[in-house]
């Protein structure tokens, strides 16, 4: 119950910081997002590390590929995210 | 220092809640500073410490028996990252965060999956509720990989771009829901129908399928004009997938982390549904754009074609211009060409503006980044409401590859497909030139009176060479 509190707290949460972000931004928002979706990684490392993985090696293979897209998403996303917000300059324009 | 050891190890619990805080708290804080681009870089940087700092404790909270595995994943996934965020064209970001919102659900499918397996081996007795949320992530995740799949197929021309319908597609995606619940139910509950644990893998794999088809259910049949909207949708589904997952493994960050990118998705896909002035339904399930019985009234009219140096007499002697970008200009890659004619008129002491519908190009902010890529500054880009009411002391408008989201029927002819959108206004200007291959129709497919307006003059042919044209006019008389 207490998770189901947390996820309704963090969705308004979202609401409200989401709809402050100007329509300029909202490329490096989507891609940003996607790699905060990235921390399925911290659930993945979680499933890789727990002591039943020696057993199988279907789960092994499931999480390294776990881990493996879910870092393409943290990797990817921040260095995307970061490329096209140094691209984001406001020029002065004294000189007319 | 031995007992400082003994006293981190005895209170891990402790350190580890308190870092996942921190975590969550720099991705909001991160969030927060994108309100501003002045401050979004710094913001995403910011959120980018945060991941690493949960990743870091989380590797370091566990017993590590398996660290070459997860070397092996982070090596294989960080160089297929940061390959892609370096060689990506700011024209093919649509494509690109279609393909990170698969990945994002394919993980969080393998996460439920490996929990799954691990299920009968817990210490701890498996709850009907963990199974739910297990069921859950395999499905959001699976739906948000293949639909992401499709979408990225879509974009990029590999698959059918148009909406894709089929007779009996209703009665198949009731079928298919209807075996989502039966699977779901029979794992969630496996005592109901006495099944072996053979038999229960199969369904297992049974609704993994499921849940791969009816991604790809729910995204043919959308057209290529509305991925904005299945973009930003399939982005909150990604978020919620990595939602269900923190479900599964009982971890509050990646809830929290989770449940923002879901509202984040959910708030795009909103304000995209009222740019097109249309419900999330109608765009999800009308197969917009494949029926062509509604196209409104036809247009007609004397089109008026103008040549790059009278178009520059025009331009030469304007105040104000107003540049309207469409997907059309990043199809002919003309924003760094537009760029330089918005300077050069600036210099000629004209005020420049580039207004941008919200669904212009194919995903939010598209256009945004392609001007920001060619360095246009980010104060001269402007929003419908903001340049709607001045139109009428624009000299001149220039729409580039643009089309729907100009269209004056969306005001004028109740009986349009787009009527009622909002849309921007350059017919109200003194002056519109539209940049166009030929008079065919727009994505859409309907018809658009802005071409037959006595104010609009046509330029036709491709938008970069024409947009050159008029930035070698503007040169040779200096």
């Amino acid at each position: 119950m207490d998770l189901l509190f947390i996820l309704v707290l963090a969705i308004f949460l979202g609401l409200e910081l989401i709809s402050k972000v100007p329509s300029t931004l909202h490329t490096p928002l989507m891609s940003g997002s996607n790699a905060i979706s990235g921390i399925t990684l911290v659930g993945a490392l979680t499933s890789l590390n727990s002591k039943a993985l020696n057993d199988s090696g279907v789960t092994i293979i499931l999480a390294v590929a776990a881990v493996a897209f879910a870092t393409i998403n943290v990797i990817g996303g921040y260095m995307v995210t970061d490329r096209m917000l140094a691209m984001f300059k406001k020029k002065e324009r004294g000189t007319k | 220092m031995e007992k400082l050891i003994n006293e981190i190890a005895r209170n891990k619990d402790i350190i580890i809640a308190v870092t996942y805080i921190v975590s969550a708290a720099l991705f909001i804080i991160g969030l927060k500073y994108l309100s501003s681009p002045s401050t979004a870089r710094k913001g995403n940087l910011l959120s980018a410490v945060g991941m690493f700092i949960a990743v870091v404790i989380t590797l370091w909270s566990k017993d590590v028996i398996s660290f070459k595995w997860i070397v092996l994943g982070v090596v294989i996934g960080g160089i297929i990252g940061a390959f892609g965020a370096r060689v990506v064209a700011m024209t093919q970001m649509p494509e690109m965060v279609a393909l990170f919102n698969g990945f994002g659900g394919i993980a969080s499918l393998f996460v439920g999956w490996s929990a799954y397996i691990l299920a009968p081996q817990s210490l701890t007795p498996v709850t009907t509720l963990t199974m739910i949320t297990i069921v859950l992530s395999v499905l959001i995740g699976g739906v948000t990989f293949t639909g992401s799949l499709i979408a990225f197929g879509k974009l990029s021309g590999l698959v059918y771009q148009k909406a894709w319908l089929f007779p009996g597609q209703k009665i198949v995606n009731v079928l298919l829901l209807l075996s989502t619940v039966t699977t779901g139910v029979l794992i969630t509950a496996p005592g109901i129908a006495g099944l072996t644990a053979g038999t229960m893998s199969l369904v297992f794999y049974a609704l993994i399928g499921i849940s791969f088809i009816l991604g790809v259910m729910a995204v043919m049949p959308i057209g290529g004009a509305d991925m904005p909207v299945v973009i930003s949708l399939l982005n909150s589904y990604s978020g919620l997938a990595a939602c269900a997952a923190g479900f599964v493994i009982n971890n509050n960050l990646l809830i929290v982390a989770g449940a923002l990118v879901g509202a984040s998705g959910i708030v795009l896909t909103n304000i995209m549904c009222k740019a097109m002035n249309r419900s999330l339904a109608n765009v999800l399930f009308s197969g917009f754009g494949a029926v062509t019985s509604a196209t409104g009234k036809a247009a007609e009219g004397e089109v008026k074609p103008i040549n790059a140096s009278d178009a520059y007499l025009i331009l030469e002697g304007a105040s104000s211009v107003c540049f309207v970008p469409g997907y059309g200009m990043a199809v002919a890659q003309a924003q760094h060409v537009v760029r330089e004619l918005g300077e050069l008129l600036e210099s000629n002491g004209c005020e420049v503006r580039y207004a941008i519908h919200p669904v212009a190009g194919r995903m939010p902010g598209h256009m945004n980044v392609l001007l920001a890529e060619a360095n246009v500054s980010y104060d001269l880009l402007v929003e419908p409401d903001d340049v709607n009411p001045t139109m009428e002391t624009v000299d001149v408008c220039v729409v580039i590859g643009a089309n729907d989201v100009v269209n004056p029927a969306a005001r004028e002819d109740e009986t349009s497909p787009i009527f009622g959108m909002p849309i921007i206004n350059v017919d109200f200007a003194k002056t519109v030139f539209v940049l166009k291959r030929s008079m065919s129709a727009g994505f859409a497919g309907i018809d658009n009176p802005l071409f037959f307006k006595p104010n609009t003059r046509m330029l036709f042919g491709d938008a970069k060479a024409s947009i050159s044209a008029l930035v070698s006019e503007f040169k040779d008389t200096q």
